[in-house]
């Protein structure tokens, strides 16, 4: 197992320096510059600029010196945002983000998983078509639209959670979290419906039936688990998503989070936030992905990872 | 013998799109306490159905139309989920056909093995541990102290089956019902998995309902024997007699599409045509069509049963008084043969007249 993690770690690294690369290159070929007031700028204005920002160098320097700082931990300073250090601005704002993700992803792939199981229970009956109905609403319709539907009612109307802002606590990020959950929860629910009918039409199931179990203990004791096989492969991916945060909704609940912050940073031509918000996600990305694989084994027992196998 | 099953009359209809269909069709038959009947029949012939409906498994659209079974003075039938529950991995259980994918892949063998102890037993969980693995050790898994936290696929096919076994066994249930247990297996490990059942049989004193197409199988294990067709039951006798002394025109066939040691021909024999569709099942004998010894009435009465010996039951016109002599195939007439040398020899003792015979007679 630990030999497992070490092999995947280094791959991990070799993935972000990948796209730390592709990132970088990609960025160069954009156009426009920096600057915002380029039109007015002079020639010996920008040379000035480029010379303090590093830009007056062939760009394969320049990639070296950025490796060579993201390698000791500094991912520079932003061009926009008051110069701050992209790792201050990052960390100062991506805390909200991660908490209004992560209250989502727990919300939303709960109430997903066993939505999902009691269509699949309940199969062909209006249980069924209800939840099936929930989920597509909920797949097809923006979380936008949510957050706002939300606000209006559950805060502006009935007054029961904050309008918005970010200044008490769990209970700002009531409505937020809600809003984000709808789409990992429909997500979810599709998947665990078809992978529980499947479940449950299997012969251990079956077995579990003949051994005398009701069947709420059978779905307890044998399906629930077999049928998260597949859909922890799905929640990882939709964590990330998550966790760096959705604009709009962030937006529009004005949380000081990451999302909007991404946007305008790739507009600006904002080269150092774009890499360091890039390197961010894409090391979430792969925590996540390396954790779903320690989880799977955690579940599933035939793909429990190690070499131990041989032990019997 | 003391009757300890007994299916009477039984008819279940399945609900589909195109209508309903007779699975099981005024199905009758018994189990005697201790013996292993075997119930045989190619694939949609009811086998299945029949065994599901006496645990209670039966599919959703599966209607019962009639019939009852009696289990311990009682009609499984009529009894409630809650009930049906409690006997199910208690007093009846159940060997299923395909050890791949009976178990469940994410929980150890020992827990398994212990389940059907801690949902019927008021026993601790370290005693259900305890006698899930005394179990293991009696179905033959070696080590199965070490082995009771590994996972199924860890395990081969026969060991799996035998831990399915396992399972079925671990509440001494009075009545094992063997779903093809071993059509998913290979030869030997085919006939190992039969020697063990006869050794739990002696060990725990049960009662077996063995369902195969397999007739090689049937000769292994079985006392009597109860050949299903198209949702009825067409002959039912000892071992001895189903084997030797074959009366319906199915049973023949059956009979002779399995090779034996003097099998000449290199070609195997085979049942010509298909089962009939049971949407609409024939008036008559459902098995005519294919027969080459079909005779009108065949095609416009269902045969009753006649009684070829106390314990032997055949349901065919060929048996009525009336009807032409006719000449079995060769090898039928062969083995009908061997019979009567066997009887003569004292080597086939008929079973006793006792009121353990058959009780549903020509309707």
């Amino acid at each position: 197992m630990r030999k497992y993690i070490f092999k995947r770690i280094m791959y991990m690294i070799l993935t972000l320096f990948i796209i730390a690369t592709a990132t970088f290159f990609l960025m160069k070929l954009m156009p426009g510059s920096p600057y915002a007031n380029q039109a007015k700028m002079t020639a010996e204005q920008r040379a000035i600029m480029d010379a303090q920002y590093g830009l007056n160098k062939p760009v394969y320097q320049q990639y070296f010196i950025y490796l060579i700082g993201i390698v000791q931990g500094n991912f520079g300073t932003s061009f926009q945002f008051n110069n701050q250090p992209v790792s201050f601005l990052i960390s100062s704002r991506i805390g909200p983000s991660m908490q209004i993700g992560a209250q989502a992803i727990v919300l939303g792939t709960v109430l997903g998983i066993l939505l999902g199981a009691l269509a699949a229970i309940r199969k062909n009956t209006w249980v069924d078509t209800l939840a099936t109905f929930f989920a597509i609403l909920g797949r097809s319709i923006p979380n936008f639209v949510f957050a706002v539907l939300l606000q209006f009612y559950l805060a502006f109307k009935l007054k029961i959670f904050p309008i918005a802002l970010w200044d008490e606590g769990f209970r700002s990020s009531i409505l937020p979290t809600i809003a984000l959950s709808m789409a990992p929860l429909a997500t979810t629910a599709r998947f665990m419906r078809t992978e529980m009918v499947d479940v449950l039409n299997s012969d251990y199931i079956e077995l579990a039936r003949a051994k005398g179990n009701t069947p709420w203990q059978t779905v307890a004791k044998h399906a629930l688990r077999n049928s998260l096989i597949p859909v922890i492969t799905i929640i990882g991916p939709m964590a990330v998503d998550l966790m760096v945060g959705s604009m709009v909704v962030e937006n529009i609940f004005s949380i000081p989070g990451i999302g909007d912050q991404f946007v305008k940073s790739i507009t600006t031509n904002d080269y150092p936030t774009i890499m360091g918000l890039t390197l961010l996600y894409s090391f979430m990305l792969v925590v996540v992905i390396l954790i779903v694989d320690i989880l799977y084994g955690f579940i599933d027992p035939r793909i429990r990872l190690s070499g131990n196998e041989g032990s019997n | 013998m003391e009757k300890i099953l007994e299916v009477n009359d039984l008819q279940i209809d399945f609900d589909t799109f195109a209508g309903s269909v007779k699975a099981i069709r005024n199905v009758n038959f018994h189990l005697n306490k201790g013996e292993t009947l075997a119930i045989v029949g190619e694939s949609g012939s009811g086998k299945s159905v029949t065994v599901r409906s006496i645990m209670g498994l039966l599919a959703n659209n599966a209607k019962v139309a009639s019939g009852s079974i009696d289990f311990k003075g009682r009609d499984i039938l009529k009894l409630s989920n809650r009930e049906i529950e409690k006997i199910r991995g208690n007093d009846i259980s159940m060997i299923f056909q395909d050890p791949m994918t009976s178990l469940d892949p994410t929980m150890p063998i020992g827990k398994q093995v212990a389940e059907p102890l801690l949902i019927h037993g008021n026993v601790s969980k370290k005693k259900a541990m305890a006698r899930a693995e005394e179990v293991l050790e009696l179905v033959g898994i070696t080590n199965a102290k070490n082995r009771m936290k590994d996972y199924p696929h860890q395990f081969s096919g026969g060991q799996r089956q035998r831990i399915v076994i396992a399972i079925a066994i671990v509440n001494y249930p009075e009545i094992l019902i063997a779903d093809e247990p071993t059509t998913a297996l290979d030869v030997t490990i085919q006939a190992q998995i039969i020697d063990l059942m006869k050794e739990l049989q002696n060990k725990i004193e049960t009662s077996i309902i063995f369902i195969t197409h397999d007739l090689g199988v049937v000769a292994g294990i079985a006392d009597r024997v109860a050949v299903m067709y198209a949702g009825k039951i067409i002959e039912y006798g000892s071992v001895d007699e189903i084997f030797y002394n074959p009366q319906h025109p199915y049973t023949w066939g059956l009979l002779n599409s399995m090779p034996t040691l003097d099998t000449d021909s290199d070609r195997l024999y085979a049942i010509p045509g298909t089962p009939p569709n049971l949407l609409n099942p024939p008036r008559g004998d459902a098995f005519a069509p294919r027969n080459p010894y079909a005779m009108q009435i065949d095609y416009q009465a269902m045969p009753p049963f006649f009684k070829v010996s106390d314990t032997h039951y055949a349901a065919t016109w060929l048996l009525h008084p009336d009807a032409p002599k006719t000449e079995p195939p060769v090898a039928i007439r062969k083995r009908q043969e061997e019979f009567r040398r066997l009887v003569a020899e004292g080597k086939i003792t008929q079973p006793e007249n006792d009121e353990g015979g058959v009780k549903d007679d020509a309707e």
